[in-house]
């Protein structure tokens, strides 16, 4: 564990609302894009001297072209209704991370310049100036929101605090303020074709050794094809699932799924990522162009299917925008969705009777899961609404028998973020990651206490990570975050077949 | 006076429609360029009329989010309702039986509504996160809108004003045949207010309520694997790259 300079804080027994304290998370700023990351994505390299007449243009570009924006940020009543349900703001107390809070920040500037009444009446109805001090106060406190819709959940007009974010995210950028761990990481993927810069040699390397491992595991050869043409079903996956861990033995598991299936299937290394950072700089023509690389390779590489891998915000682009983005898919095989989630496959394949488990493979382990934000409250698996919620846990029920959900309040819709999404998965933003993992800790604290629970199952690389380097701090184990496909892996039943 | 109020109500009458349909059209025409409902999410259009018809009659997020936000917002919210709809019998001549049906429910509902209103305002007051993103409109709003049901109810139940009187007033502004308005000073300060609220409707946060109509987490069928949801100025991008 790093050492740190602030209060972890404590785990209560109940969820408890902390009263206000103003300022407690202004200092806290991830580093700074300087121009070689700011360029690439077409962004200026550093602060440009006009920024307050730029960025207001950029708002109102921004207003015309998301209605979104421009609903919520008239539509606010300031109920109060989100005030407690940031995890953020449960952790840090500080007001500005309440949903309603963080939207202010851009909504008094937006009422200022752009209504009649913040223009004759500014003090009255709380609009203020763009300031240098408010432009610093967008990069603290838009790069402590994970973008994962909790808010939305409860808010009466629906009211989406992440939609506003990536609008500040990208009027930030625009004006030459970006932040370097996103923006390092697009220019990455444009370049090498994932967010860990892992070139091609070094993935069939890796994917080798994967085989490997699996052959003395189980004596079983299990292919991890990289480019292989003519595949039926390109894995698109995120690039951590290449070697973090538990990250890597959810792939170990997709890859004994397709082969207990008899799938044929391939990675591609052009197309090594499933995450789509341009996503959280609220950027449409970057999430746009990193879509486009999928729709590449599955064309190069003239697959039938598109299956995506563990990963949270990954499945809300794939499943909510690829089509849009990067359609017509009209190429690949009209049978199945465009794209399918892994779990979507392996929960076919286990209501089919295709896969068969040996669940006491898993009994050392009583399990609970987390559903990932961005996959509850912003995407579906299967056909019908809430699919994300039940497949999951079908998979995990049909590998394991100790499981246990934690309290109702947190999963399913009003599930807590990890802490660590939405471009907050840095050494940087330290802070504001473990506190903001405090909701979700006290909630799986519950579960550890009342059913003896010793590990819990995520299906979102960012989680994964996030987990296994903050849980440590509250008291908990790295190891205690498992892949589902992990379990899956585990416990599957492998005959022994020739491929 | 009588002249004053009346060329004052149609003049809160032209801001007030030409205000809203001024942002429902502007709503109406900003695309939405993605497909971003609040999952799970219907994934049918009737899907989404229940949706909407949940969250706009029993406030169904809010009721999920606090109760007590939701009982104050709800009483008030509702008991508006049946006043407002109360008042159409100073409008509509001769009154409808469901109206005449319906006036005790109108004429009590105002109970409800200024006990909601009394409510958000001792929230707002009292809950140390409500205080802090409040601003003085959103004091002044609850208010303006405790005052005029408070100066209806002095008329409803105590000074009652000449009501006939009232009613002429208004059915002769909408046939342009002018009549006298009581001078009554409560029922002069209820219209005031009343039209002050229609006069800065469009300008405030009062937009929540076509507002929500309009918001894409709520009114956006879950179904973007099946269609594609370009926007115009998405599609451009296209074209720019020949894809």
């Amino acid at each position: 564990m790093a050492k740190i300079d602030f209060e972890i804080p404590k785990l209560e027994d109940y969820p408890v609302v902390p009263a206000v304290k103003e300022g407690t998370m202004k200092h806290s700023q991830p580093y700074k894009a300087i121009d070689k990351f700011q360029e690439p994505l077409g962004y200026p390299g550093k602060l440009v001297d006009n920024w307050k007449e730029r960025a207001l243009d950029k708002m109102g570009e921004l207003l015309g072209k998301y209605r979104s924006l421009q609903v919520y940020l008239d539509s606010c009543v300031k109920c109060g209704a989100c005030t407690d349900k940031c995890h953020y703001f449960l952790g840090t107390s500080d007001p500005k991370n309440m949903p309603v809070g963080r939207q202010d920040l851009l909504r008094k500037v937006y009422r200022r310049h752009f209504t009649f009444a913040g223009k004759y009446f500014p003090k009255l109805v709380g609009a203020e100036d763009l300031t240098k001090d408010v432009l610093d106060d967008w990069y603290s406190y838009y790069h402590q929101c994970s973008q994962c819709r909790r808010c939305s959940v409860f808010c009466p007009y629906g009211i989406d605090t992440a939609e506003i974010s990536m609008a500040a995210r990208e009027i930030l950028d625009s004006v030459g303020e970006g932040q370097k761990y996103c923006n390092e990481i697009i220019a990455k993927v444009y370049k090498i074709g994932n967010n860990l810069g892992l070139p091609g040699p070094a993935l069939v390397d890796t994917l080798e050794g994967l085989e490997e491992d699996v052959e003395e595991e189980t004596n079983i050869q299990v292919k991890y094809p990289v480019d292989q043409k003519g595949a039926d079903i390109l894995l698109i996956t995120p690039s951590a699932d290449f070697f973090a861990e538990p990250h890597v033995d959810g792939l170990i598991g997709y890859g004994k799924v397709f082969h207990q299936a008899g799938l044929s299937w391939t990675l591609s290394s052009y197309a090594s990522e499933a995450a789509n950072f341009g996503m959280f700089i609220g950027s449409y023509e970057n999430m746009r162009q990193v879509s486009l690389r999928i729709r590449k390779a599955a064309l190069d590489l003239g697959v039938k299917r598109i299956i995506f891998g563990e990963c949270g915000h990954a499945w809300r682009v794939a499943y909510s925008f690829l089509n849009t983005l990067a359609g017509p898919f009209d190429f690949l095989d009209k049978r199945y969705p465009v794209p399918q989630h892994i779990c979507e496959l392996t929960h076919g394949l286990i209501e089919s009777g295709v896969l068969r488990f040996d669940k006491s493979a898993n009994d050392d382990m009583v399990l609970t899961y987390h559903d990932s934000c961005n996959v509850a409250r912003a995407s579906r698996m299967g056909r019908k609404p809430g699919g994300q919620f039940t497949i999951p846990r079908d998979i995990i029920r049909a590998s394991c028998n100790n499981f246990y959900d934690m309290p109702y309040e947190t999963i399913h819709d009003s599930t807590f973020c990890c802490g660590g999404g939405g471009g907050l998965l840095t050494d940087d933003l330290m802070e504001v990651r473990i506190k903001g993992a405090m909701p979700r800790a006290q909630a799986l604290k519950q579960v550890v206490d009342d059913y003896g629970v010793t590990h819990m199952a995520a299906i979102c690389a960012i989680c994964k990570s996030q987990f296994t380097k903050v849980l440590p701090y509250f008291g908990f184990t790295m190891d205690q975050i498992v892949s589902v496909h992990q379990l899956v892996s585990n416990a599957i039943v492998m005959d022994i077949k020739e491929v | 006076m009588s002249v004053l109020y009346g060329v004052l109500f149609f003049l809160a009458s032209i801001i007030f429609i030409g205000g809203l349909v001024y942002k429902i059209r502007q709503y109406w025409r900003t695309p939405a360029p993605l497909k971003i409902p609040t999952t799970p999410a219907p994934v049918t259009q009737t899907g989404v009329v229940w949706r909407l018809f949940r969250e706009v009659v029993f406030f169904e997020s809010l009721f999920r989010s606090t109760k007590w936000t939701w009982i104050f917002g709800w009483l008030f919210h509702f008991g508006l309702f049946l006043v407002l709809v109360r008042h159409l019998r100073y409008f509509i001549d001769p009154i409808p039986v469901w109206l005449v049906w319906l006036q005790p429910f109108g004429k009590y509902a105002a109970f409800a509504m200024l006990f909601g209103l009394a409510g958000l305002l001792a929230r707002r007051i009292f809950v140390d996160r409500v205080r802090y993103i409040s601003a003085p409109s959103d004091y002044l709003m609850l208010l303006l809108l405790l005052a005029i049901g408070s100066s209806g109810l002095l008329m409803t139940f105590v000074f009652h004003t000449y009501i006939v009187g009232v009613k002429a007033f208004f059915r002769g502004l909408m046939y342009f045949d002018w009549q006298a308005l009581p001078a009554d000073p409560v029922l002069l300060a209820h219209l005031g207010m009343v039209m002050f609220l229609m006069i800065i409707f469009p300008f405030s946060k009062l937009l929540h309520a076509p507002g929500i109509f309009f918001s894409p987490t709520r009114n956006q069928v879950d179904n973007p694997r099946e269609k594609r949801h370009l926007a115009p100025w998405a599609e451009k991008l296209e074209a720019v790259d020949g894809q």
